[in-house]
């Protein structure tokens, strides 16, 4: 490889990347707050971008508003999820709530196979993004650049909101206790659903995003991306916002450069997100980012 | 509208599984379908059971007037849920013959369940020769790889003057796998060479990577024996990333989905299939396109034309069988000889037919066709 190809790879690593990230985000907040691992995430992903389908496409929004109406829906969502299938089983066993989300997560995939097939639908790309920069042989297409830009534009938004708000400082302290936060008499139900409802619009963006780069829509999209921003989420160290980020970034770079580098491997680069996963549990369970007790964000 | 469609699709396939298993219509004669009516190849099952249905209007009984109910599962596209279709069919449905499934690696995993059981099974569109191979209840109405590796390296060598190519294999497919081999072997011994041979898998939607492996070997063209759905995505991107040669295909291309997903991106894309509209020829052939035009709007997909010939070659053997007794029956479909298909003319050797391939091209966003290539 030469001195392009390598940048060229690297560029194509990050802005892949960066939307392993976004979604990651959404994994590690609900984690953070209710130690649930949220496995409906990547459904809502694909939801979310469906949403934004449909506002291009039948209800004839500009792309920018039906991007914004897609992370509302799905924004939404994520709250009416935690309100019907994880709120009723808050003091259960944590297990229960993970069945259910695995649950959630299958019902939103059947659902939207009867309601719109299985036949993968072409997602319309705004001029905007379909063009590309050349800058000395590498290749850099709007998408690419625009995904990381808007990733670490939401991450520092994110950030702000959880160490300069009141809202901010009601997650961290459910993170720590919720029944203590309850007593201190914060709206502990309110919080929550700010949580999903901020994780579920930032996985409708990575989702939108993600349809920009791959403009083929499934049922099933959302499996494959979720589980490995659950796992970035995890190397990051789950419940750290900025992990998640920086995990999502080394899921992506490291699963193109073992492309780039051994060809021959390609179709095992899926099966190296889980490695590093299995790699990281064994020898760090706590993730880049995790703290071995007390608070997480 | 679409909504109920598919309602009324669960319905009948409820229904028919309801009406199979009740003593009342034990005259009909069962045969179940296996297609994968829903994930990544689901474009596939869709236009199968399409052209199913145009056969079953054509032929809708057996036996003197006893009607053929059609069973239908979907598979998903995914090997286990391919073998618990057929194990259910057999087993609990009780049917006479099985048709499916469409990907090489699904039929795979169910065939040795229908050949353990005595059950014939016909794949429409399963091209692998490992399909068929020492097996003597599984038989199929398409060509086979070597063939039309073969056809796709003397296209590109003679018709495109490729003299360097890189080949990109589904490795989660073994009709991937099977079929760059294949023309990898042809290629070479007409004296091409491969330049670049790199890898990915049903799903993906990232080949950033392998294309710029691909792109840093300059090969003249792009042998990618793949799925419409990657194919298309990895056209976009390889487009996007400069990458400008011709990308030639097998017939796991034919689907419209190549081109609404690939947009401007699969223009130019050629690929080698089992049938053309433009290029029917037999009367039934004819016939069926023009009924399929009629009820669906759109040019009949060459797994549509397959599907049908699947259901012919199964009720025509029925017909010669005399009986349901499933080993006559596949006595009758293996001696099948001669028979004037949508696709062309079928005659079963082994259970393979020997049958003629096109070529088609990707042109202002349909499907055109380029030439025939008799075997």
């Amino acid at each position: 490889m030469n001195f392009s190809e390598v940048i060229q790879q690297l560029v194509n690593g990050i802005s892949l990347g960066s939307l392993y990230g976004l979604v990651a985000i959404g994994y590690t907040m609900v984690y953070g707050v209710l130690r649930l691992i949220n496995f409906a995430h990547g459904d809502i992903m694909m939801v979310g971008t469906y949403m934004a389908f449909f506002g291009v496409s039948a209800f004839l929004l500009p792309w920018w508003a039906s991007f914004i109406f897609a992370m509302v829906l799905a924004a939404l969502l994520g709250v009416v999820i935690d309100k019907v299938a994880y709120k009723p089983l808050r003091s259960a066993s944590r297990i229960s709530s993970l069945i259910t989300a695995i649950g959630v997560s299958f019902l939103l995939e059947n659902l939207f196979l009867v309601l719109f097939g299985g036949v993968p639908k072409a997602f319309p790309i705004p001029k905007l993004f379909a063009g590309s920069l050349n800058i000395g042989g590498v290749i850099l297409p709007f998408v690419s650049i625009f995904a990381p830009v808007l990733g670490i534009v939401f991450l520092l938004i994110l950030l702000q909101l959880l160490h300069h708000t009141k809202y901010g400082m009601a997650m961290r302290a459910l993170s720590l206790d919720i029944e203590t936060t309850r007593i201190m008499g914060v709206n502990v139900d309110a919080v929550i659903s700010l949580v999903f409802a901020i994780g579920s619009a930032l996985a409708a963006a990575g989702g939108i995003l993600w349809s920009l780069k791959y403009p083929s829509i499934n049922p099933l999209m959302g499996i494959l991306p979720g589980l490995k921003a659950f796992a970035a989420a995890v190397l990051g160290g789950i419940g750290d916002v900025t992990g998640a980020a920086i995990g999502g970034f080394i899921i992506g770079v490291s699963e193109i450069l073992i492309v780039a580098i051994f060809p021959e491997l390609a179709g095992y680069k899926d099966a190296f997100a889980f490695l590093l996963l299995i790699l990281v549990l064994l020898f760090k369970p706590t993730g880049i980012m995790g703290k071995d007790l007390g608070g997480r964000f | 509208m679409r909504f109920f469609g598919r309602l009324m699709f669960v319905l009948t396939v409820l229904l028919f599984a309801g009406l199979a298993s009740s003593s009342s219509f034990a005259k009909a004669v069962k045969v179940g379908v296996v297609l994968p009516m829903t994930g990544p190849i689901a474009s596939f099952g869709q236009s199968d059971w399409k052209g199913i249905k145009i056969a079953a209007s054509l032929k809708p009984t057996v036996l003197n007037g006893r009607k053929l109910k059609l069973i239908l599962l979907d598979n998903k596209g995914d090997k286990v849920e391919t073998a618990n279709a057929v194990s259910r069919l057999i087993f609990k449905n009780k049917v006479s013959a099985v048709i499916g499934a469409v990907a090489s690696g699904n039929t795979l995993s169910g065939a040795p369940i229908a050949e353990k059981a005595h059950v014939p099974m016909v794949t429409p569109a399963s091209t692998n020769p490992l399909v068929t191979k020492g097996k003597k209840f599984i038989s199929r109405v398409c060509f086979i790889d070597p063939f039309q590796g073969k056809v796709a390296a003397k296209y590109v060598y003679n018709n495109l003057h490729a003299r360097t190519a890189a080949v990109i294999v589904d490795m989660a497919q073994d009709y991937s796998v099977g079929l760059a081999r294949f023309f990898i072997k042809a290629f070479k011994k007409m004296g091409g060479k491969i330049v670049g041979n790199t890898f990915i898998q049903t799903g993906d939607q990232d080949f950033s990577a392998q294309i710029a492996v691909v792109k840093a070997h300059h090969p003249d063209v792009i042998y990618m024996p793949t799925y419409y759905q990657e194919l298309a995505l990895f056209a976009r991107q390889a487009r996007q990333f400069g990458l400008k040669q011709t990308i030639m295909a097998g017939d796991g291309a034919s689907e419209e989905a190549l081109i609404k997903v690939g947009g401007k991106a699969v223009e130019g894309l050629s690929f080698t299939n089992h049938f053309d509209p433009k290029a029917a020829v037999t009367p039934l052939g004819k016939k069926f396109v023009k009924l399929y035009r009629a009820k669906y709007h759109e040019d009949p997909s060459a797994m549509a034309a397959l599907g049908a010939d699947a259901y012919f070659v199964v009720a025509n053997a029925i017909n010669r069988a005399g009986s349901t007794n499933r080993i006559k029956i596949n006595k009758a479909i293996r001696a099948t000889k001669g028979f004037k298909g949508v696709t062309g003319i079928i005659t079963l050797v082994n259970g393979d037919p020997v049958k003629s391939a096109v070529i088609q091209k990707v042109k202002d966003g349909k499907f055109v066709y380029v030439t025939t290539v008799n075997p």
